[in-house]
């Protein structure tokens, strides 16, 4: 069964890193829902988060594949761990009226969502959230006419813990 | 200093004595180091894909990391295949090629092609210089990852002008440092008690061994192993020579054109001991009833190898040598018992053959097999790709490791006249023997006269049966006969569809090219006969000869191999001709 795995690859920051690392999966055929990258504290690491909808077997050959690459770090299936925190960023553009405006902002409030531009049609927000508040937030916004909005893909990061390293 | 003398200096560091390679704009600054230094041998090759061949048949004979030298654009494009084919193969050559200069990447400039972009997939790892201070650090890094772990090509790509670059301080990197590669070569110890224990356990245990045994000279430990266990024993392509072809408890080959036994053995085997092996789709057939009734252990350096095929029951990943030194001891003596008995039965049963004497031409086979009377144990064979090469696995007499040159993973038709010229060069002093079809060796024929003139003394032996015989096989077995596109003699006057010269009186006494005038052309001994008692004479007089040869035998046209496994059935459905 093919089920939603967020994975996060550790690698050395070099020219190419995101191209071996997306190149990889589709020469083995793998179908990518989203993919970030972006170097870390230490300049010289660089961490992408992917999200696969893969089989379990799939995945495995995914993450031994990913780890082969030689400036592969580290290969963190986090799908089934809790002491991840989970995001996902979205900006979203959706039109209004006299009528709407209202009732949007009032659910802008109810989500935390940042309002960036507003004009006479459109209003245009933010919100960082983990991925099911984000799903929900689209599906509200709907009914007034979502113009369009970017998503940024997932990422991730542990949360503190003495016994565990962070990665 | 200027970054062609850094790369020159860096390359003697990694002990590189021996380059193939061909020129072009991008190299010039590099070949005029070599120009002024005689530490390192240079063989200029006719084509670049024999350049990266030869760098391969070199690397797996002499066990050092082949080099290959290749200008931008075409030249580097031209040794894909064989990046791709030591790829598969797991050899380790390391492939520099020239780029256009740095201020040009991306330009589109005249033979600029993306050379890290092109080899990603192909390769183990690959560079592109850009500040020829780097230069050191990144050939000590390429041949480091190229021989290390599950070696591999590594593809280094050169600006131009970073040769000419001046480096005022040049440092020599004295450790190999890489953040994320860091090969386990040593074998989890829980794990290798679970198959010291399962081995105890089972009642019909098999030996399934590869190429990694020969990467990691575990020939003693394998060996010591089949003897103190008595564990029937089987052998990939790639590992054949790691244990000598008439050795106790050794069944042979399984998998497509592997022999009876080894095959049955597979099919009913309780316990699947997997060594340095890749679960190939030749040797499984059938991933779904391969081995069913086995419990798997898999013994690999590389972990993505485990389970990427076949289910390990018991995973251990690290090199085989150490590993196998463990099992040896841990584990106490076994005794042949019933399952030795069947299994040798099967092999006593099922010998592979040919029937030369009811044949009025030569088998191909008989010549495979006559060269078992002129050959040592030290004989070097090289093989392309096809019939010739499934029967050269079979009937040649393996007796050593690093001795069989064959393209087991990728299967390139033209690997085998550049892999020999490679190994030859690399070994001057023993005997190569070239296996090749009549189809293979066109290939990379322009090869002959970098023989002739280097006086590289590979010994050429065609068995031209004017077929493309591995397909038209499969054509013969599995497609009605309907022989398109694999008939070597066809030419403008056929008639639209042949099934083979037996329907057909017409068929054309032509054949092209004239092999024996194509050997003599470029300063090649050539001999040829068609005659089966001639076979024995001109193997005599063409291996005893001081020089290359290339020795031409026409051979029976439409000679299947078998037995066979068709692609896709478990490993006991087996076809066995006539």
């Amino acid at each position: 069964m093919k089920e939603k795995h967020t994975i996060i690859v550790t690698v050395v920051n070099k020219v190419g890193v995101l191209a071996r690392i997306s190149g990889l999966l589709a020469q083995r055929g793998f179908n990518i829902e989203s993919i970030i990258g972006a170097h870390t504290e230490d300049p010289e690491i660089y961490k992408v988060t992917l999200v696969l909808k893969e089989s379990d077997r799939a995945i495995e050959q995914v993450t031994k594949q990913l780890n082969k690459l030689v400036d592969t770090i580290k290969v963190t299936d986090i799908s089934h761990k809790d002491n991840y925190i989970v995001r996902e960023y979205i900006i979203i553009k959706v039109k209004v009226n006299q009528n709407t405006r209202s009732d949007i902002i009032e659910l802008l409030n109810v989500f935390k969502a940042k309002l960036l531009d507003i004009s006479q049609t459109h209003i245009i927000t933010e919100l960082s959230a983990n991925v099911r508040k984000i799903d929900r937030f689209i599906d509200l916004m709907k009914p007034y006419g979502v113009s369009n909005y970017v998503r940024s893909g997932e990422f991730a990061m542990t949360e503190f813990n003495k016994k565990i390293k962070n990665i | 200093m200027k970054g062609s003398k850094i790369l020159l200096e860096s390359l003697l560091k990694e002990d590189v004595d021996t380059i193939f390679g061909y020129p072009g704009g991008s190299v010039i600054p590099i070949l005029d180091e070599f120009y002024n230094t005689n530490k390192i041998k240079f063989l200029l090759t006719r084509h670049e894909q024999g350049a990266a061949h030869a760098a391969d048949g070199y690397a797996r004979v002499t066990q050092k990391v082949g080099v290959c030298i290749v200008t931008s654009g075409p030249g580097a494009t031209n040794t894909i295949t064989g990046i791709a084919n030591a790829k598969l193969d797991s050899i380790p050559i390391v492939v520099i090629s020239g780029q256009v200069p740095s201020g040009n990447l991306g330009t589109d400039a005249f033979q600029e092609t993306d050379m890290v972009g092109l080899t990603r997939s192909i390769s183990k790892h690959n560079y592109l210089i850009k500040e020829a201070k780097d230069i050191p650090k990144i050939i000590n890094e390429a041949f480091y990852i190229a021989k290390s772990g599950r070696p591999g090509p590594v593809t280094v790509d050169i600006p131009v002008d970073l040769m000419m670059q001046e480096v005022k301080k040049v440092v020599y990197p004295t450790k190999t440092k890489l953040l994320g590669y860091n090969p386990n070569i040593k074998g989890n110890p829980k794990q290798i008690d679970k198959l010291v224990n399962a081995i105890g356990k089972s009642k019909k245990p098999l030996l399934y061994i590869g190429g990694g045994v020969i990467i990691s000279k575990a020939e003693k430990e394998l060996q010591e192993l089949m003897k103190k266990t008595n564990i029937p024993t089987v052998s990939t392509m790639m590992g054949l020579g790691s244990i000598p072809y008439n050795s106790v408890n050794y069944l042979g080959m399984p998998g497509m054109h592997g022999v009876v036994s080894a095959n049955l053995a597979i099919s009913e085997c309780d316990l699947l001991i997997a060594v340095g092996v890749r679960f190939d789709d030749r040797i499984t057939g059938s991933r779904d009833t391969f081995a069913r009734d086995a419990e798997v252990a898999h013994i690999d350096i590389d972990p993505a190898e485990i389970g990427k095929n076949i289910f390990a029951d018991i995973p251990i990943v690290g090199d085989a040598k150490n590993i196998l030194k463990e099992l040896n001891s841990k584990l106490t003596s076994r005794k042949k018992d019933d399952w030795n008995k069947k299994t040798n039965n099967w092999k006593k049963e099922n010998p592979l053959k040919y029937d030369q004497k009811n044949s009025k031409g030569i088998l191909p086979q008989f010549v495979i097999d006559k060269v078992n009377e002129f050959a040592s144990a030290d004989t070097i064979i090289a093989t392309d790709v096809g019939q010739h090469q499934m029967w050269s696995a079979q009937f040649y007499h393996h007796k050593k490791p690093n001795r069989y040159l064959t393209s087991g993973g990728l299967g390139t038709m033209g690997y085998g006249l550049p892999a020999a010229m490679g190994a030859a060069y690399g070994f001057p002093k023993k005997e190569v023997i070239l296996f090749t079809g009549d189809g293979s060796i066109q290939m990379n024929i322009q090869e002959l006269a970098t023989l002739a003139l280097n006086k590289i003394n590979v010994k050429i032996i065609i068995l031209n049966n004017s077929f493309l015989g591995m397909v038209r096989q499969w054509q013969d077995l599995f497609w009605d006969k309907n022989y398109s596109a694999t008939c070597l003699r066809r030419n403008s006057e056929c008639k639209a569809q042949c099934k083979g010269p037996e329907n057909d009186d017409d068929c054309p006494n032509l054949y092209l090219p004239d092999f024996v005038k194509v050997a003599e052309a470029n300063g090649v001994k050539g001999l040829r006969t068609d005659k089966v008692k001639d076979v024995g004479k001109i193997l005599k007089e063409g291996l005893e000869y001081d020089g290359p040869v290339l020795m031409e035998f026409l051979v029976e046209k439409e000679e299947n191999v078998y037995p066979m496994v068709p692609a896709g059935k478990m490993n006991n459905e087996i076809l066995f001709g006539d």
